[in-house]
């Protein structure tokens, strides 16, 4: 589904991203750890077509495409879902007309009609009950006043609403408690199936225990230095980041 | 210096147009509206239209606005044109008593039958001068300050129609009264109307003014309006702006508040070559409201202007002020906003913000909020913000399938929301959201240069 090759990017002419390579098949949970700094948003970001990076090399192709070259709004209609670390609160656009212009962008991309009011309302139900979140928030703005669970609770729930291929969550996980993270956790298992795949970005292990992933890889100073099966999250939990910097030291 | 020297044959030439039809003016007016006109002409004489030097003009030359050759008329020229086509113009069509200003005279269309039984007044201020005359004279002229500004002076010199509304005391009016403010013609001309809005003790009024030009020629606006809130009574007045490039529109609007009145005002300038409003409010009573709200959209040449002065004078009011700008292409925006406490005014509470988009690197706002207070137990704050588009915001949007094109779209209509939501009548800020989401995506100024080919 998404393959890397030898990714390099860079902000303001100093190299975050150092030669990424990473395939991803459908099906698939990758998890990317890795301590701060390393570069683990920027490939969100870059993945996503956010603008202030500048590509230095490399190649990424999804679904046989070159991504790099797609507007983020294509990627997005072809299927690939950011999930926000900071998600962005947008005064005057309510949650109802921002799934709605979603949605029905997408529906017109894949040649569907939009879809009715009443049809709308229903799946709007049908997803925010699987992220426990208060229906009153769909009659709000974008993220304003919501309190840091249901923001990150709300960029599940769009991801329900959207049903992507591929979906990049960028440390879901931060500023959660353990209910909320159960929640999330639960909300993206339930959107998993065999013809998709996530990335699963996170600093510490504790996501893990519920979202289980078929491979962790472990991202530092740019590169994906270690690769393995989940077991390496526990091995990086045991053993702490020191291990990682050490052990890149010595190859 | 030369420019010096043109200026004063711009003057002069003015005064001539007055001079050389003195005797057309002074007979279609009554002896009270006659002898402000000859004050005005005088003081007009001394001040002349703004220039640049002028503090609150500085930003922008009327000199061309003025210079270009018009037609004035002195007495009501015959226009022919269909009400019903009007709405089909991106007029809102709403359930509302009509009045229709066609070219600065009031157009007759229909009576108003159930409100006259209330002792309510709607029609020409010509008239309202002849039937009316103690109640007109107490307030004609009184707030429109001829020796503030030169351009009020000009037009209380040449102007001799324009809307009367009178609520007698105790009135709530049920619908808004709908003023649809046309110029219209086959030569370029100029208009200087004359509006007096007068509400008694604990009325209430919503007033809706769309002003709007149905042909493609050069048209030149001065306008006054005055309007009287006596004591607890209520007005919201709402004002929809919406002309072609070729016209321009100076407008001044002289609010004045008596105690425990409360006055909401929502300028929405949706397109016109230039648009100037100098909205200059009077809180004389105490406890009063006023709430001013102001949003322009501009792209191309266009310019917008909003001077605003808000007089605390009396304790215990409160003045809250907000106007927005979105510009594109080369426009260009001034907010000049005063708010003056006067040393009795205690406990008064003013805020004032200006937000301004600019989407392009052309585009131009010169922003000025102001405070002057002589009081000392006052809460009084202001702001101003310039900025482009917030680029996280849109990201956000994109990452969620939204073209850049409807991304910006979304961002600038959630922009003017804040103004929008203001209006205070349902169907009203229903139909206004509408025509801001046409003028945003660029489907109205189509309409505006058709020269009433809309059907």
């Amino acid at each position: 589904m998404l393959k890397i090759r030898n990714l390099s990017a860079s902000i303001d002419g100093k190299m975050i991203l150092k030669g990424i390579n990473l395939d991803v098949n459908a099906g698939e949970v990758h998890a990317i750890m890795g301590p701060n700094g390393s570069g683990k948003s920027t490939l969100a970001a870059v993945l996503t077509g956010r603008n202030l990076y500048e590509i230095t090399e490399g190649q990424v192709t999804y679904l046989g495409k070159d991504l790099l070259t797609m507007a983020p709004e294509d990627r997005a209609r072809a299927g690939i879902f950011l999930g926000f670390q900071y998600p962005i609160e947008i005064p005057g656009v309510s949650m109802a007309n921002f799934m709605r212009t979603a949605v029905n962008e997408i529906r017109k991309f894949k040649g569907q009609q939009p879809m009715n009011a009443s049809d709308f309302m229903k799946l709007i139900r049908e997803k925010i009950a699987l992220v426990e979140i208060d229906t009153k928030l769909i009659n709000r703005s974008v993220n304003e006043g919501f309190s840091g669970g249901e923001k990150k609770k709300n960029e599940i729930f769009q991801m329900a609403m959207l049903e992507p291929m591929l979906s990049i969550l960028d440390e879901t996980d931060s500023g959660l408690d353990i209910d909320a993270l159960k929640i999330v956790a639960n909300g993206v298992n339930m959107l998993k199936r065999p013809d998709n795949a996530s990335i699963v970005i996170t600093h510490y292990q504790r996501l893990l225990d519920y979202i289980v992933p078929d491979f962790v890889h472990i991202l530092y100073d740019g590169r994906i230095v270690k690769s393995a099966g989940k077991e390496l999250a526990v091995e990086l939990e045991a053993k702490g980041y020191d291990w990682i910097k050490n052990h890149d030291g010595d190859e | 210096m030369y420019i010096e020297t043109e200026k004063i044959s711009l003057n002069e030439s003015l005064v001539d147009l007055f001079n050389s039809n003195r005797s057309l003016l002074l007979r279609a007016s009554t002896d009270h509206v006659n002898a402000l006109r000859m004050q005005a002409i005088d003081q007009f004489k001394k001040i002349g239209i703004p220039t640049k030097k002028d503090e609150n003009y500085k930003y922008y030359d009327l000199d061309p606005v003025f210079s270009r050759k018009y037609d004035v008329h002195f007495s009501r020229k015959k226009i022919d044109f269909n009400i019903s086509d009007l709405f089909k113009c991106d007029i809102p069509e709403l359930d509302t008593d009509l009045l229709i200003l066609l070219n600065g005279w009031y157009y007759e269309n229909g009576n108003h039958d159930d409100l006259m039984k209330q002792g309510v007044v709607m029609g020409s201020l010509a008239l309202a001068a002849v039937e009316y005359p103690q109640l007109f004279e107490q307030h004609y002229g009184r707030y429109a300050d001829i020796k503030s500004d030169g351009l009020v002076a000009f037009n209380t010199a040449f102007a001799l129609d324009g809307i009367f509304i009178y609520v007698p005391d105790n009135v709530m009016l049920e619908r808004p009264v709908q003023i649809i403010n046309i110029v219209m013609d086959k030569v370029d001309s100029m208009v200087q109307h004359r509006n007096l809005i007068v509400l008694g003790k604990n009325s209430k009024a919503s007033i809706v003014i769309c002003d709007h030009s149905l042909s493609a020629n050069q048209f030149l606006t001065n306008s006054v309006t005055e309007i009287v809130a006596s004591e607890n009574s209520s007005l919201d007045y709402t004002r929809v702006q919406n002309e072609h490039n070729g016209a321009a529109q100076i407008s001044s609007t002289f609010i004045h508040q008596l105690a425990d009145s409360r006055v909401s005002t929502n300028t929405i300038s949706l397109h016109g070559g230039f648009i100037r409003n100098n909205l200059n409010v009077m809180l004389a009573g105490k406890g009063c409201e006023n709430n001013m709200y102001g949003l322009s959209l501009s792209d191309k040449f266009q310019h917008v202007d909003n001077s605003t002065l808000i007089d605390h004078a009396m304790p215990n009011c409160t003045s809250n002020q907000k106007f927005k700008g979105v510009m594109d292409d080369m426009a260009s925006g001034v907010f000049y906003g005063k708010i003056f406490v006067r040393k009795d005014a205690q406990h008064t509470h003013a805020y004032q913000g200006n937000n301004n988009i600019l989407l392009t690197d052309d585009a131009k706002i010169n922003t000025r909020p102001h405070l002057e207070i002589y009081a000392d137990d006052v809460k009084c704050s202001h702001g101003a913000t310039v900025g482009q588009l917030d680029e996280n915001a849109m990201f956000y949007l994109q990452s969620r399938g939204i073209g850049s094109k409807e991304a910006r779209l979304m961002l600038m209509t959630a922009f003017a929301h804040e103004i929008i939501d203001q209006i205070k009548v349902d169907p009203l800020k229903d139909r206004i959201y509408d025509l801001v989401n046409k003028r945003l995506r660029g489907e109205l100024s189509r309409c505006n240069s058709c020269a009433m080919n809309c059907n």
